[in-house]
């Protein structure tokens, strides 16, 4: 017995149907062909499989489908406008801070939703942020410096 | 005259030399050589191995047409994979 | 074969190579637009699933699919009697020590189940609930064994064993008769008992390693879809399509011709990815359903079921005289294969004293199989563990003898000339550039508080060369096409446009790099082996060169003189000195809109057997601190000093340095399989496999050490592996002195420091 669900992804009206038990990780990527949100674990584990959810940052793999009926969902694909990338995916870009790139859709998501509350964040905030955001290519070096200096060029009011 | 080094675990198939000094051309001759000189070395050899020549590290499959210098040295290694 | 055309690359001034422009593939990257492994659909795919043995060791009696095949949106179910016998040969070009025969058991189980998780049936259904329900209905009757979950008791009198025909190999003394010993190699030279008795100073340690797992954050997926004529094209997230397509056609039996294979993108490998697991069972599912079927592994999967490395037992023995001389090096070095031979001990023989000049050393290597998932490589395999020994060792040493753990290890290190202790005399290696770069660096010489200390370690890998083909071609206005066939799963893309823009002379945003599948490019080796900048990259630089040869000779016959009078610069054809008879230069975007009027299309190729590859050598430092009383570890400062020969983008360096010291502090620190009695993984998952997390990191400073490869016509040495080989030593020196303890096992978690801590009082 499927669920008929009615949700906005991406400030898009977006509708599907599913059984109760899958998850919103599994809707996004194989009912909505919206790939770029990643399963490393489905246990709530790695991150690469964060999204916005009302607001707030979340595992798409802990989230039940019919739990996102009316609300609001924001995913990396709606994360750049047009052809303008965010702050983030520029300073991600020239720091370097991607190897494979499995992980950064999840990153960036989840260092959007940490800028958008804290717009100064310190290193060590930064990092504790993210820590539910596993990376095994960089060590994190980069993707922090990215993040910090996203967030200066945000307060410094660049593009 | 090639210059072939054994490391200790191969000795035993040499008679325990350290190293002999073969004549050969490729290292298919050097290795015919050393067969004619104790039977079965290179059955024990096998093909999982690699050869260093003159400090280059060549999987044994690749060295077999080398071509040697009169005073090449020759080393056999495991052969070992990257990651 | 090689493209080394003789010149210096260190008295070159480059314009390109060295510099740091914005990946190629990084804007797909960043909008989540690229595709990986598991991104893939196809219309009326099926979802597949693989039952898994539930014993780590059991005979396979019976395997009853009827109930299976009865339930509704099941399309197919195969088991291993549906594949053909495969005949033991070395398994070519995973650059490792592997066996056809056993790979093929390990994709699928025949007669005996070998360990937790090993694959024994698999299912395509319409829906993945189908075929997990399915997987449920298969009945196997397991005659259940006793599990071998050790070394020790992989070793003892009367184990159970694993493969009752098997007969250990290589160098005697061996075990006669069936054994879970797969080999037992030795090498060495001089004399060790001399040496030890020349020494002033003997210091013996052993230490036990855990089996680890390569950490990648994106599970194997594939998708396979077979034709009506029983080709199969498969898109997999691979480190080497060439070897995806070779094993796969080994264990179904067919020709490669049969199998063309697609490399996604991958996210992450580390040596993982350089086997197949799922690729034949979805080829398999996908001909017999006659759709495409998709099969994606979960985490609990991937670390039940892919190539963890090692776990080891390894014992070092150095003797020094009294101003810090290496006199002899003994080292015996056990691991565990996993349920088929082929453990890195052979590597781990090579590398254990590598860095040093000793004139006597004896290593043995043992190579056991146990009762766990089949061992595959993982990053430098083999060495780090080897290293963890031999770096403590002198670092006791160093503490013995009032010396600095650097001046220690400056004392021996090797260099040009130098015979390596295992076999040949190095060539031109950045080993001693590296302890003095590490030496002078400001990391050296900062305070320590209380509970604090600093470690040093080096470490070494030889980097592979092996086979690459590139493709440059020249689009009408003049932007260029570089086509290889090595995965990019650490912006390789951006470094293979650097080299053939700094060939062509044209900006590196005018080359377009390409990874291509089996059957667009020629046969390509593994992106593995830290070969990928050095070999592929001599095929760019090759195939690249051949294109201005063909562009010279454009030129030459537009303006009707020799090719020899025509030289390249600056992405120009140009008339070289006496000749210039008023012709002005043709660039490269003008002699492509010609290309069709002057001979054709503008295309270079290359394919090489790369020779020269240079090791790398490595000195970090670790600077820890340690909680007394919870036996927490924190990493505090971490500094890694590498010989990348030239760094062509150097990010890409750094990101390698950085990503092989987390792995490395991982591996140290908190990484572990905890199996119970009965060989079930008990942390198949991310939250309890510990994995360093932004939190539990400083910055991981870098510093690239450029001493060129003269094989190379940047002077490339591959930099990917030799990163992980120094932390397991680095941070264990480092908490030795922090909480002045000694350690024998790792990882260094909380109760096992805390225990050394309570020993030690």
């Amino acid at each position: 017995m499927k669920i008929h669900v009615h949700t906005r992804v991406n400030g898009e009206a977006t509708e599907f149907l599913c059984t109760p038990e899958r998850s919103l990780l599994e809707i996004l990527r194989d009912e909505l062909q919206l790939t770029g949100t990643k399963e490393g674990c489905a246990t709530g584990d790695c991150g690469a499989c964060s999204v916005m959810l009302d607001g707030r940052l979340v595992c798409a793999c802990l989230v039940l489908a019919p739990e996102v009926e009316g609300r609001a969902i924001e995913t990396i694909e709606g994360v750049a406008k047009g052809d303008q990338i965010h702050v983030l995916q520029k300073k991600f870009l020239e720091h370097a801070a991607l190897q494979c790139g499995i992980c950064t859709p999840g990153f960036i998501i989840a260092a959007k939703a940490l800028l958008e509350r804290n717009p100064d964040p310190s290193e060590e905030e930064t990092r504790y942020w993210l820590a539910g955001n596993l990376c095994r290519c960089t060590g994190y070096d980069k993707i922090i410096h990215a993040v910090l200096d996203a967030a200066a060029d945000l307060r410094g009011g660049a593009r | 005259m090639a210059r072939v080094f054994f490391s200790s675990g191969l000795r035993r198939q040499v008679g325990g030399a350290e190293s002999l000094e073969l004549e050969a051309n490729d290292v298919r001759e050097l290795l015919a050589a050393l067969d004619a000189k104790f039977p079965g070395f290179a059955a024990q050899i096998g093909e999982a191995n690699a050869i260093a020549i003159d400090g280059e590290i060549i999987p044994h499959g690749e060295a077999l047409f080398e071509r040697l210098r009169p005073e090449s040295e020759i080393h056999f290694l495991p052969k070992i994979g990257g990651g | 074969m090689s493209g080394n055309d003789g010149r210096t690359p260190s008295d070159k001034k480059w314009k390109y190579i060295g510099t740091r422009p914005i990946r190629h593939d990084g804007l797909d990257k960043v909008t989540g637009r690229a595709q990986f492994g598991a991104d893939y659909a196809l219309p009326g795919m099926l979802w597949g699933k693989v039952l898994r043995s539930p014993h780590a060791h059991a005979r396979i009696r019976k395997i009853d699919v009827t109930a299976a095949l009865a339930l509704d949106g099941v399309k197919a179910v195969i088991t291993g009697r549906d594949f053909p016998n495969v005949a033991s040969e070395a398994a070519e070009g995973g650059e490792g020590a592997g066996d056809m025969a056993d790979l093929a058991m390990n994709v699928i189980a025949r007669d005996k189940a070998l360990y937790h998780g090993h694959a024994v049936a698999a299912v395509a259904a319409t829906t993945a609930r189908i075929a997990e329900e399915a997987c449920k209905r298969i009945a196997v009757d397991y005659e259940v064994l006793k599990p071998v979950l050790s070394l020790d008791e992989a070793l003892a009198k009367d184990a159970p064993i694993l493969h009752e025909n098997a007969r250990a190999t290589g160098h005697e003394p061996l075990p006669k008769g069936p054994s879970n010993v797969a080999s037992r190699r030795e090498m060495g030279r001089g004399d060790v008992a001399k040496g030890f008795a020349d020494a002033d100073v003997v210091v013996e340690r052993e230490f036990r390693t855990p089996m680890v797992h390569q950490g990648y954050i994106e599970p194997h997926a594939v998708l396979a879809r077979t034709g009506q004529d029983g080709r199969a094209v498969v898109w997999c997230c691979t480190q080497g399509a060439f070897q995806v397509r070779a094993y796969s056609a080994k264990v179904l039996g067919v020709s490669t011709d049969m199998i063309k294979v697609i490399p996604t993108e991958i996210g992450g490998g580390f040596g993982g990815k350089t086997t197949i697991y799922g690729e034949p069972l979805a080829i398999l599912l996908s001909r017999k359903a006659g759709r495409p079927v998709k099969l994606v592994m979960s985490r609990e999967e991937v670390f039940r079921a892919s190539g963890p490395t090692s776990g080891t037992h390894v014992r070092v023995k150095l003797g020094a005289t009294r101003d810090g001389k290496l006199t002899a090096g003994e080292a015996v070095l056990v691991y565990e294969a996993g349920a088929f031979k082929g453990s890195p001990v052979t590597a781990a023989m090579m590398t254990v004293f590598a860095p040093y000049k000793l004139a006597n050393v004896r290593i043995e290597g043992w190579d056991v199989v146990v009762n766990k998932p089949k061992v595959t490589a993982y990053r430098a395999p083999g060495a780090p563990m080897a290293a963890l020994a031999v770096e403590t060792v002198l670092d006791e040493l160093a503490e013995q003898l009032g010396l600095d753990p650097i001046d220690l290890r400056l004392e021996n290190a090797v260099h040009e000339g130098v015979q390596a202790t295992y076999g040949p005399k190095y060539r031109a290696i950045g080993f001693v550039e590296t302890l003095r770069a590490a030496k002078s660096h400001p990391h050296y010489k900062a305070p320590l508080g209380p509970n604090q200390g600093r470690g040093v370690a080096c470490g070494f890998w030889f980097n592979a060369g092996m086979s690459s083909s590139a493709n440059v071609s020249i689009n009408e206005d003049g932007s260029a096409v570089v086509v290889t066939g090595n995965p990019d799963i650490g912006g390789s893309r951006a470094s293979m446009a650097l080299m053939a823009a700094e060939e062509l002379g044209i900006p590196v945003e005018s080359v377009r790099p390409v990874v291509a599948d089996t059957e667009a490019i020629g046969y390509t080796d593994v992106t593995g082996g830290s070969r990928v900048t050095f070999a592929t990259g001599m095929a760019v630089i090759e195939a690249a060169r051949d294109v201005v040869r063909q562009l010279r000779a454009r030129a030459a016959q537009i303006w009707s003189v020799e090719l020899d009078a025509v030289g390249w610069e600056d992405g120009r054809a140009v008339l070289l000195a006496e000749e210039k008879n008023g012709h002005e230069p043709l660039s490269l975007a003008q002699l492509a809109a010609k290309a069709a009027n002057t001979g054709g299309p503008i295309v270079g190729r290359a394919a090489l057997t790369a020779r020269g590859a240079g090791p790398g050598f490595a000195t970090h430092l670790c600077d820890v601190e340690v909680d007394r009383e919870t036996g927490a570890v924190k990493v505090l400062r971490y500094t890694a000093v590498q010989d990348a020969g030239k760094a062509i983008h150097p990010s890409y360096v750094e990101g390698q340095y950085q990503g092989g010291v987390a792995q490395g502090i991982g591996w140290a620190l908190n990484e572990e399989y905890i199996f119970d009695k009965s060989g079930v993984m008990e942390n198949a998952g991310f939250l309890d496999y510990r994995m360093p997390v932004a939190s539990d990191l400083p910055m991981i400073d870098t510093v690239i050490v450029e001493v060129p490869n003269p094989m190379h016509p940047h002077g490339v040495r591959g930099v990917g592996e030799t990163p992980i080989v120094p932390p397991l030593a680095a941070v264990t020196n480092a908490v030795q002195r922090a909480a002045r303890v000694k350690l024998a096992e790792l990882p260094i978690s909380p109760p096992r420091l805390l225990e050394a801590i309570d020993r030690s009082a």
